[in-house]
C-alpha cells in the first residue's frame, strides 16, 4: 500500500484546489452532456427557436394589418388617398364602406386593426383651406403591432395628395398639409424595435439554458445517489462546482454565436460598439448565470423542486429586467431586485455596445455589478455545499 | 492510539430529528481484520459507517480512523479509505471505464491508465470497459462499485451491504476478493444480513436500535450467548409451535422448513417445556442441537426489540 500516492499530483495550492480533480468533474460533465443528446440538442435548438419565434413575434415592424375605410366622399383626391394605401404594405384595405356603423363593427370586433374615415365634404373644405380632419382609429389593444403603421399612414396621406395637388391646387402643396390627420389611439408604446430586443434576447437566452441547465448540477447528483459517492472522495467544494459549471462554457458560447448570426443574417442588426468589451460582458454573464443555477442546485432538493425556482429566476429575470417594461418607469423596490439580477446589467450592457456603439467606459459601471453578482453567488454556493450528507 | 487498530472511535452519537439514530458507539478494529457489522433495518449500520468515513458528522464521540481524527481530519481519511454504498453510486450514463477513470483523477493517482487496466483485469471487467454502467446487472455494478473504491489502494474499505440483491455465486467471489484484500493487508468493516457472509467475518458486532449489543471474534459468540437450542419434528408442527411460543424458558421459536428451533438462556427451563410438548404431542420428535448464528441474531433481534418497546 502507497499511502502517499493520493497526494501525488496535488498541484500548488490555490484554496487548496486541486486542479486535477477539477479537470476529473468537468471531463466527466462533458461525458455525460455528450450522452443526454436530448438536452444537448435543445440548447443548441433553444436560442434559434427563440430568436426566430420571439424576433419576429415581437419586433419586426407590422406590416399588413387590415384596414377599413370609412368613406363618405367619393372624388379624385378620395381615391387617389385609396390607391396609395392599397399600394402600401403597412395595411391592407379589407373593407371600405360609406357607412360608419359597419366600419366602428369592423374594428370591434377585430377583422380590421384600422378605421380610416374621410368625412362628408372633405375635397370641397380642403380646396377651401379649411384643413378637414382624417380620422384613424387603431385598434388599442394591439398598441405595438399600431404604433409602426400609424407613422407611416402619414407618409401615405402625404405622398397620396401630392401629384394631385398641382395646377389651381398648387398652393396646397406648403406645409401645414391642407388637412389634419387626426390619431385616436389610448396610449402609446414605449418605442419597441426589432434592435431594441433581438440583443436583449440574447440575455433570455442565455439566463434560460445556463440558470435551467447548471441548476439540477448538484440535485441530480443527490438523486441518482452519486453524490454520496462523490463526497467520500477527497474532492473539494469549489472543485466540484469548478468542473461542474466550465462545460456549460462551451455551450453558453456556442449560443452566443447563434444568436449573433441569426441577429445579423436574419434581422440586419448593426453591430457597432467594441467586439471585446462585448465579449468580457457576455463571457461575465455567462459565469454569473452558471453560478446562480449552481446556487439553486445547492438549495433544491429535487431536480423538481430546482426547476420550480428556475422559474422563479425567469420571471423577474423578463419582466423586472428592463427586458419587457422600461426599468426606469418602474417602482424603487421593483428597481433594486432588478439591479440584483444578472441579466438586468448584461441587457443594459449588449443594447449599449450593440445599438448604441459603446466600448469599455461606457459600460464599466454595469460590468463591476455584474462581477460582484457573480462574487456574491458564488460565495453563496460554496457556503451551501456541504461536504457531509447531514 | 496502537498502530495496529485502524478504526478507534468512542461514543460516536447521531440522532435525526430527535430519533437517537447511533447511541454512543464504541468500535476497535484492527489492521487486517475482517470485521462484521450486523443488525435488523434501520438500526444505524450505514449511519455509523458515514461517521467513520467522514460522510457525517457524529454530534458526540471521538475517534480516529487510520490514525487521522474523524471530527476534524476527514480529507485525510477520504483519501486513504475505499467507501462502497449501500445503493450503486457511480455514473449509469458512464461506461465502467470512464467511471473508474474519473475515480482515480479525483484521488488523483499516478499512472492512472495502468491503474485502471489493472483494476478492470482484478474484476474480469476488461471485455466491458466501454459498456455504460447502468445496463450492467446487480453483480456486475457491484464488483465495478468495489474495482472503483479499490483504485487508489485504500488502507481501510467499508462496504455498506455490499452484496445485497446478488446472487450466491457473486457473492461468493465477492467475499474471495475481499479475504485477497486482507491477506494483503487490507482492514473491512462490512455490514450484511446473510448469516453465512457474517460467519466469514473475523469479529461481529452486533447494533441494534443504534446500540452496540455484542462486539465478538465470531467463534465465540456461540459461547456468549450461550444459548440452548432443541429442534422439533413431525406432526402436528403447529400445534408444537402454538404450544412453545410464549412458555416458560422460551425465548426464541423459529421454524426452519420441516422442523422448529427453540430456544432460550435457561436450558432446564427450556428442557421441561420441550419435553411437556412432546407428551402433549408424541409424534413430535425432539433433539438437542447446537445454536448456530442465524439462531443467535434472531435471539438478539427479538431481545433488543423488547429492550425498546
Amino acid at each position: 500500500m502507497n499511502a502517499a500516492s493520493p497526494r501525488a499530483l496535488r498541484l500548488p495550492k490555490l484554496f487548496d484546489i486541486s486542479w486535477a480533480r477539477v479537470f476529473a468533474v468537468f471531463l466527466k460533465e462533458l461525458v455525460q452532456m455528450r450522452r443526454d443528446r436530448p438536452t444537448f440538442a435543445i440548447m443548441i435548438a433553444m436560442p434559434v427557436m427563440q430568436l426566430v419565434l420571439f424576433g419576429y413575434a415581437i419586433n419586426n415592424d407590422p406590416r399588413h394589418l387590415p384596414a377599413v375605410v370609412e368613406m363618405r366622399e367619393d372624388g379624385p383626391l378620395t381615391r387617389a388617398f385609396l390607391a396609395s394605401l392599397r399600394a402600401s404594405s403597412f395595411v391592407d384595405i379589407v373593407a371600405v364602406t360609406p357607412r360608419a356603423d359597419a366600419a366602428d363593427a369592423m374594428l370591434r370586433s377585430g377583422r380590421a386593426t384600422f378605421l380610416i374615415s374621410i368625412p362628408e365634404g372633405f375635397e370641397r373644405r380642403m380646396v377651401r383651406g379649411e384643413r378637414p380632419q382624417i380620422l384613424v382609429a387603431a385598434d388599442a389593444s394591439d398598441p405595438v403591432a399600431a404604433g409602426g403603421a400609424l407613422g407611416a399612414i402619414q407618409s401615405i396621406a402625404d405622398q397620396a395628395f401630392a401629384p394631385e395637388l398641382q395646377g389651381s391646387l398648387r398652393f396646397m402643396a406648403r406645409a401645414p398639409p391642407p388637412y389634419e390627420l387626426v390619431i385616436h389611439r389610448r396610449y402609446n408604446p414605449a418605442g419597441v424595435t426589432a434592435f431594441n430586443i433581438v440583443p436583449a434576447l440574447l440575455g433570455v437566452i442565455l439566463t434560460m439554458t445556463m440558470v435551467m441547465i447548471t441548476s439540477i448540477a448538484l440535485t441530480r447528483e443527490t438523486e441518482r445517489g452519486t453524490m454520496e459517492n462523490l463526497l467520500a472522495t477527497p474532492v473539494r467544494p469549489v472543485e466540484v462546482m469548478i468542473g461542474k459549471t466550465t462545460p456549460y462554457i462551451g455551450v453558453g458560447a456556442v449560443q452566443v454565436v447563434i444568436v449573433l448570426m441569426v441577429a445579423t443574417f436574419l434581422f440586419q442588426i448593426p453591430f457597432t460598439g467594441s467586439f471585446p468589451a462585448f465579449l468580457v460582458a457576455v463571457t461575465l454573464f455567462i459565469f454569473a448565470n452558471l453560478m446562480l443555477g449552481y446556487l439553486i442546485s445547492t438549495l433544491a432538493r429535487t431536480q423538481m423542486q430546482a426547476m420550480q425556482m428556475t422559474f422563479f429566476v425567469f420571471l423577474p429575470s423578463i419582466l423586472l429586467s428592463g427586458f419587457m417594461f422600461p426599468f426606469r418607469a418602474m417602482p424603487g423596490w421593483a428597481q433594486a431586485i432588478g439591479e440584483s439580477i444578472p441579466i438586468t446589467h448584461f441587457l443594459r450592457i449588449v443594447r449599449e455596445i450593440v445599438l448604441k456603439g459603446a466600448g469599455f467606459s461606457d459600460i464599466a459601471t454595469d460590468l463591476w455589478q455584474l462581477a460582484l453578482i457573480l462574487v456574491v453567488l458564488a460565495a453563496l454556493a460554496l457556503m451551501r455545499f456541504r461536504r457531509t450528507l447531514d | 492510539m496502537s498502530d495496529d487498530i485502524v478504526i478507534d472511535v468512542n461514543g460516536l452519537t447521531k440522532s435525526y430529528g430527535g430519533r437517537m439514530v447511533v447511541d454512543h458507539f464504541d468500535l476497535q478494529v484492527p489492521r487486517g481484520a475482517i470485521y462484521g457489522f450486523l443488525g435488523p433495518n434501520g438500526s444505524g449500520k450505514t449511519t455509523t459507517i458515514r461517521m467513520v468515513c467522514g460522510l457525517l458528522k457524529p454530534e458526540s464521540g471521538e475517534g480516529r480512523v487510520l490514525g487521522f481524527d474523524v471530527l476534524n481530519d476527514s480529507l485525510s481519511i477520504k483519501e486513504r479509505v475505499g467507501y462502497m454504498t449501500q445503493k450503486f453510486s457511480l455514473y449509469e450514463d458512464l461506461s465502467i471505464r470512464e467511471n473508474l477513470d474519473f475515480i482515480a483523477r479525483l484521488y488523483g493517482l499516478d499512472n492512472r491508465h495502468a491503474r485502471v487496466d489493472k483494476a478492470l483485469e482484478d474484476l474480469g471487467l476488461v471485455e466491458r470497459q466501454s459498456q455504460v454502467a447502468g445496463k450492467l446487472s446487480g453483480g456486475w455494478k457491484q464488483r465495478l462499485a468495489l474495482a472503483a473504491c479499490m483504485i487508489h489502494e485504500p488502507q481501510l474499505l467499508l462496504l455498506d451491504e455490499p452484496t445485497a440483491g446478488v446472487d450466491p455465486k457473486a457473492r461468493r467471489d465477492f467475499w474471495d476478493q475481499i479475504r485477497r484484500y486482507s491477506a494483503q493487508g487490507v482492514t473491512t468493516l462490512v455490514s450484511t444480513h446473510y448469516m453465512d457472509e457474517a460467519v466469514q467475518c473475523d469479529s461481529i458486532a452486533y447494533i441494534a436500535y443504534g446500540k452496540k449489543l455484542l462486539d465478538a471474534p465470531t467463534a465465540d459468540i456461540p459461547k456468549q450467548i450461550n444459548l440452548a437450542c432443541w429442534r422439533l419434528e413431525g406432526r402436528p408442527l403447529q400445534q408444537a409451535q402454538d404450544m412453545l411460543e410464549g412458555a416458560a424458558g422460551v425465548d426464541l421459536v423459529a421454524r426452519f422448513g420441516a422442523a422448529i428451533h427453540v430456544c432460550g438462556r435457561d436450558p432446564a427451563l427450556l428442557e421441561r417445556t420441550v419435553l411437556n410438548v412432546r407428551e402433549a404431542q408424541p409424534h413430535i420428535n425432539i433433539q438437542r442441537i447446537d445454536a448456530g448464528f442465524e439462531e443467535i441474531f434472531i435471539y438478539l433481534m427479538a431481545e433488543s426489540r423488547d429492550n425498546f418497546q
